[in-house]
């Protein structure tokens, strides 16, 4: 510690591994102030614009919003509030292209802007030191600050950390070409930048305070130095010029010769980085109670007449700036979309829609002539095969090996590259920036980051759905063996409850066994009437009896009929018919009763099959009339049996209740008794009959 | 004589020795289950979509190790198989013909105004990815569903149909050559 301080104190820094030199080109924006524009005519705001999660709407469509009005919200600690940049109404919401290299489509909000620029209500706060830490913090929070350095971390979670903080670093190398975005605010604001660092001083109590700056930006030195004279803890340390020195790790290891290990962060070595511009918006927020809104773009490249750093807001579209700017198509008419850079040339990436607004990462709007940058007009890379020369080793800022991980990015060989420590590479680009063989391999490594970390993601999914999977087999399981526990139990109750001596139960049993000896009972029966149907000589004797008497019936009808002379009382036939007809029925459903006992349907089938005997009976004893009555009067024979007819018709009711209520007086009777042999008897005589 | 006894009574020490030895070690570093079943569950994609035949990717992974085709997963793919084969020391094959690659990672999407809520895709989900009770609206765990495909068929209404997932900038992947490398002279 104490050598680290001697040698900051002497100005003797250390060196990380690796860097290049490449052409400056700051000269065409770094002699220029920042210009004020005026108001573009629309707003475009994404809702995301750092890392972490969007907030919740707190506007829709139609509403007037004031400038530093806030537009979102979240409880969410990783989320960042956007504000309205100038006063106006909301005209939509809804995805529009980011500034992503993806070129994707994210949620933004349109603001329409009226002109009138009319702020919100706002607190100027005179003298921020009587704010406590959770004041100070919650203001940078609502302020909706993320790094603007260009991963746009979130700030109020960088700051809100344990004491024992030894360095407190802030970023302003602004070491990639082009870009003086930096350098002017430091030039121009220096006073509030401190106020900025004080405020972070306050809230972190570093043991030291280290502002770092390359050498070719001698004017904002001058300024900060002159800022910072009256402050012992903070220190200007000038750094030798060389990208990229503005790397996080890079820095801390040039100003503290402290290396961050892999996958550390600063933080865990007591060291917090910040970037000047996040400084300013830090003060701004704190003292102004101005939000984030703005920012300085740096405006470069051939392509510009009037190549500026400029204060634009936040979701103003690229077009506009290029517009402001005087953006020339010089000798490029012919191509449809010139190439436009936002950041830096090393790493900023090609905008593929001009309406992509200026977010809080955006540092520089780079617009490249032909003879400035050939490589971004041609899509044909002019890759070579890699000569193993070894280059790109020497310059590599996190000492990785990029042919290696060339190699194997190209293999997709995943477990190898994290085995070289892909995800050290901070993207810088220096590798590519020095290939003899125009490789570009800051791509190769892009795209294997990206595929790693969906592989990882996929892999955490399978995971999860392996678990989900497992234990939803665990619950079927589970499930099944309760269902068969319960089946069990159910039937362990039912047994008990029939082996226990209640009278129910009794009964239940006694029922059960009343059943059981009627059928058996009906078994007997069974083998009786094979054995008297051995007799058949008796039982047609019978039928020969029975059908005697049905004609001796009919004679006698015919004699009354005679005797009477037309006025007929025909109820002698029915008569004998009933009594016939109802004794083989009633002897049917006895049958029927008794092969199934406890079926009250085969009553009724018995009956209805009675009846069709009855029906049958009848036909035949009309035969027999038309038969034996040739020798009558044909005139009167017709009536007669017409009327016999009528009468049958109802009488059959009439039977078959009679059936009925015999059968049911029967079965009472002899439902203990089991003498079947008269009944099969019957039985079998009533089918002759049939 | 005694050279030739001495010699074998030697050789049966040393013999016994390395038999106890041997079985010792059998059981002293014994391995529960197949560890080969684990591996070849952890490369498989866990959609638990049971397009291989098998309910399941452990079952499937089981059935590998038993001598099952290699070439039965469609979610998993090429990759899958290669990883496979390269673990069982086989030859790579096809992926099988009654199997269409996927065309890419899906997630089921319940209608929710067609829901009747008869439960019968809560009962078919390998992953408990859908909530809802009967007769109330289903809807989907869409951060669970693994896109198997499995709750479409059963559904009476045909309320369910599998979208494929949006390309966000989350899971967004750089395409090369999209963006020159600058270099400036």
């Amino acid at each position: 510690m104490e050598s680290i301080v001697e040698r900051i104190n002497q100005n003797k820094f250390w060196h990380f591994h690796g860097g290049i030199h490449p052409p400056e080109q700051k000269k065409s924006t770094n002699e220029k102030p920042i210009r004020q524009l005026s108001l573009p005519k629309q707003l475009i705001l994404p809702l995301q614009q750092h890392i972490g999660r969007q907030g919740d709407l707190l506007v829709k469509v139609g509403d007037k919003v004031l400038k530093g009005q806030a537009l979102t919200q979240s409880s969410n600690p990783m989320a960042v509030p956007v504000h309205a940049p100038t006063s106006g109404t909301i005209s939509a919401i809804k995805k529009s292209v980011i500034a992503h290299p993806s070129g994707l489509s994210e949620l933004c909000l349109f603001i329409d802007v009226d002109g009138e620029d009319t702020w919100r209500e706002r607190n100027i706060c005179q003298d921020f030191s009587q704010l406590s830490h959770q004041q100070i913090i919650g203001k940078i929070a609502n302020a909706g600050i993320a790094g603007m350095g260009g991963a746009g971390f979130p700030t109020h979670i960088k700051v809100n950390t344990k004491p024992d903080i030894n360095f407190l670093i802030i970023n302003a190398a602004e070491c990639e070409p082009y870009i003086t975005a930096d350098d002017l605010l430091m030039r121009e604001h220096s006073t509030a930048i401190i106020d900025g660092i004080k405020i972070l001083d306050q809230l972190l109590n570093p043991a030291f305070i280290l502002i770092g700056i390359e050498d070719n930006k001698p004017q904002a030195i001058k300024a900060l130095k002159h800022a910072t004279e009256s402050i012992e803890k903070i220190k200007v340390c000038v750094l030798e010029t060389k990208y990229p020195s503005g790397g996080e790790k890079q820095l801390i290891k040039l100003l503290t010769g402290k290396e961050v290990a892999s996958g550390a962060l600063p933080i865990h070595s007591g060291i917090v980085v910040q970037n000047v511009a996040t400084c300013f918006a830090i003060s701004e927020a704190v003292i102004n109670d101005t939000p984030l809104i703005r920012r300085v773009v740096t405006l470069a490249g051939q392509a510009l007449a009037k190549p500026q750093n400029v204060w634009a807001l936040l979701g103003t579209p690229v077009s506009y700036l290029l517009e402001q700017a005087g953006f020339v198509h010089e000798g490029q008419k012919q191509l449809a979309n010139p190439p436009v850079i936002m950041g830096g040339p090393m790493m900023g990436f090609s905008i593929l829609n001009e309406n992509v607004p200026v977010v809080k990462t955006s540092n520089c709007i780079l617009a490249p002539s032909k003879t400035e940058m050939p490589s971004a007009f041609d899509n044909n890379t002019s890759e070579v095969e890699c000569i193993r020369c070894g280059q790109c080793a020497e310059v590599c800022p996190s000492q990785l090996l990029p042919q290696e991980l060339q190699w194997s990015a190209k293999a997709k060989d995943h477990q190898q590259l994290t085995k070289l420590n892909l995800f050290d590479c901070i993207d810088c680009g220096a590798c590519a920036y020095v290939c003899p063989s125009h490789i570009p391999l800051v791509q190769y490594y892009r795209v294997a980051k990206a595929e790693i970390r969906q592989q990882q993601q996929l892999d955490l999914k399978a995971e999860k759905a392996k678990e989900r999977f497992e234990a939803r087999k665990l619950r079927l399981e589970r499930e099944k063996i309760a269902r068969e526990e319960k089946h069990k139990k159910a039937a362990a109750a039912r047994k008990a409850a029939m082996n226990k001596k209640t009278p129910e139960a009794g009964a239940a049993k006694s029922a059960v066994a009343a059943a059981l000896a009627r059928v058996k009972a009906k078994k007997a029966a069974g083998a009786k009437a094979q054995e008297i149907s051995a007799e058949p000589q008796e039982v047609s004797n019978q039928v020969q009896d029975e059908k005697s008497q049905v004609k001796a019936a009919i004679a006698r009808a015919k004699a009354k009929k005679e005797a009477k002379n037309k006025a007929v009382e025909p109820s002698v036939t029915p008569d004998v018919d009933t009594k016939q007809l109802s004794e083989s029925s009633v002897s049917k459903t006895n049958v029927a009763e008794k092969a199934a006992p406890h079926k009250a349907a085969d009553d009724k089938k018995a009956k209805i099959a009675a009846a069709i005997a009855k029906a049958k009976e009848k036909a035949k004893v009309k035969k027999a009339q038309e038969a034996e009555l040739p020798t009558s009067a044909e005139a009167e024979k017709n009536p007669v049996g017409e009327q016999v007819k009528q009468t049958n018709v109802d009488d059959k009711k009439a039977k078959i209740a009679a059936a009925v209520a015999k059968a049911k007086a029967k079965a009472k009777a002899k439902a203990a008794e089991k003498k079947q042999a008269p009944a099969s008897i019957t039985e079998n005589n009533s089918e002759e009959i049939k | 004589m005694i050279n030739i006894l001495i010699a074998i009574a030697v050789l049966g020490i040393i013999a016994a020795c390395f038999g106890a030895l041997l079985g010792y070690a059998s059981v002293r570093y014994h391995v529960d289950g197949d560890p080969i079943v684990e591996q070849l569950d952890a490369l498989l994609p866990q959609t638990q979509c049971g397009q291989c035949g098998y309910p399941g990717c452990k079952p499937y992974a089981e059935a590998v190790a038993n001598g099952e085709a290699i070439n039965k997963c469609a979610p998993g793919g090429e990759d899958t198989i290669k990883k496979i084969a390269d673990l069982l020391g086989v030859d790579v094959q096809p992926l099988d013909e009654n199997h269409e690659q996927d065309a890419g990672p899906k997630v089921a999407f319940i209608i929710e105004e067609d829901c009747i809520g008869c439960t019968k895709c809560i009962q078919a989900c390998p992953v408990d990815a859908i909530l809802g009770a009967a007769k109330q609206m289903h809807t989907i765990i869409a951060d669970e569903c693994t896109g198997c495909d499995l709750c479409v068929a059963p559904c009476p209404v045909d309320c369910i149909e599998m979208r494929p997932i949006p390309e966000t900038i989350q899971n967004w992947q750089w395409d090369l050559n999209k963006i020159a490398i600058t270099q400036v002279d």
